[in-house]
C-alpha cells in the first residue's frame, strides 16, 4: 500500500499489462499515445457518471440512505452495487443553498471513478488543479457557474486516502419523480462541482 | 449523454459486446478504456480487419466464462498483437 498521494504504488497487474501493449505499440509506430486519449476521452463524458447518478437520485429519495451516505460514502454507493477498491475511501459532500463544493486533485488525477467513470480532460488540466485551490470562484465562472458571494466554496482535495464525490441539491420542480427521471438530470459536473443542477 | 460512434464497438453485438448501462458502453476502470482503444488501434494500424480482433475475443470469453469481460478483451488483445508481432 501506498503512503503517498497516488493510488497505489503498484499498478495492478492487468492495468501494467495495457500499459505495456501501449508501449510497445507506440514504439513500433502503429499507434500514438494522442489516439488512443482521443479515443478514451470519446467515452469521458458518457459513462460512468451514470453509477454516481444513481446514488445521487437514491439519496434526494430516501433520507436514510441520504444519511449512510453522508456518514459513510464507500458503504453506502456499496450498498448499489457500485465499489472496488477505487470506491472504499469515498466520502460524499453535500451541496446546501449556502455551501457549494468542488472536487480536485492538486498533485495528480485522483478520481471516484467507480461513481464518475473516467475523469475529463480539464480536470486532469494543470490549470485547472492550481487554480481551483487558488481562486476556485472566478475559475468555476470562467466554466460556466457563477456563484453569488453569500455562497461558501468548499474544495475538496482528493488522495489516495480520501476520494470525494458532491452530492448536488435536487432541483426544484422535481417532486414526486421518480428515482429513475431524477438520475437522468443528475450530471458528472454537479457531482464533480464545476456545475450545480 | 450519447455515444460517439465507434464502428468497431458497433459491430460487437452477441455475448462479444460490451457491458452496457442504459445502451452506454460502461468502464469500471482507466485500462478498460484504454484497452478498448488500443484494440482499435491495433486492427486500423494494420493489415488486420477488426474480424481478427472480435475472433479473439469470443475466444477468450469462451475460454473463461467467468473472467470478467475487459480481462478477455486484454487476453484477445495480447494475444492479437503477438500475432502482429510474428506477422
Amino acid at each position: 500500500m501506498s503512503g503517498g498521494h497516488h493510488h497505489t504504488a503498484e499498478p495492478a497487474p492487468i492495468e501494467r499489462r495495457v500499459a505495456a501493449l501501449e508501449e510497445a505499440m507506440v514504439s513500433r509506430g502503429l499507434t500514438t499515445t494522442e489516439f488512443i486519449d482521443a479515443v478514451v476521452q470519446a467515452y469521458e463524458n458518457d459513462i460512468g457518471p451514470m453509477n454516481g447518478a444513481e446514488v445521487v437520485a437514491r439519496a434526494w429519495t430516501d433520507p436514510d440512505y441520504k444519511d449512510r451516505l453522508l456518514a459513510d460514502g464507500a458503504a453506502a454507493i456499496a450498498e448499489l452495487g457500485f465499489g472496488g477498491p477505487e470506491g472504499e475511501h469515498l466520502v460524499v459532500v453535500e451541496n446546501t443553498e449556502t455551501v457549494h463544493n468542488v472536487i480536485v486533485c492538486t498533485l495528480c488525477s485522483c478520481y471516484p471513478w467507480p461513481v464518475l467513470g473516467l475523469p475529463p480532460g480539464w480536470y486532469k488540466s494543470h490549470a485547472y488543479r492550481s487554480r481551483m485551490v487558488r481562486e476556485p470562484r472566478v475559475l468555476l465562472a470562467e466554466m460556466g457557474l457563477e456563484l453569488g458571494p453569500q455562497m461558501e466554496i468548499q474544495v475538496w482535495d482528493s488522495s489516495a486516502e480520501v476520494r470525494y464525490m458532491v452530492l448536488p441539491q435536487r432541483p426544484e420542480g422535481t417532486e414526486g419523480w421518480s428515482e429513475e427521471s431524477l438520475a437522468a438530470v443528475v450530471t458528472r459536473d454537479s457531482m464533480v462541482g464545476a456545475a450545480r443542477l | 449523454m450519447s455515444e460517439r460512434p465507434v464502428p468497431e464497438l458497433a459491430a460487437l453485438q452477441g455475448p462479444e459486446a460490451p457491458p452496457r448501462r442504459n445502451g452506454e458502453v460502461v468502464f469500471d476502470a482507466p485500462w478498460q478504456g484504454r484497452a478498448l482503444a488500443l484494440a482499435i488501434a491495433l486492427t486500423r494500424g494494420t493489415d488486420l480487419g477488426w474480424d481478427s480482433f472480435r475472433s479473439r475475443l469470443m475466444a477468450a470469453i469462451d475460454a473463461d466464462r467467468d473472467r470478467p469481460y475487459w480481462e478477455s478483451w486484454v487476453e484477445a488483445l495480447e494475444d492479437l498483437a503477438r500475432a502482429v508481432e510474428a506477422a
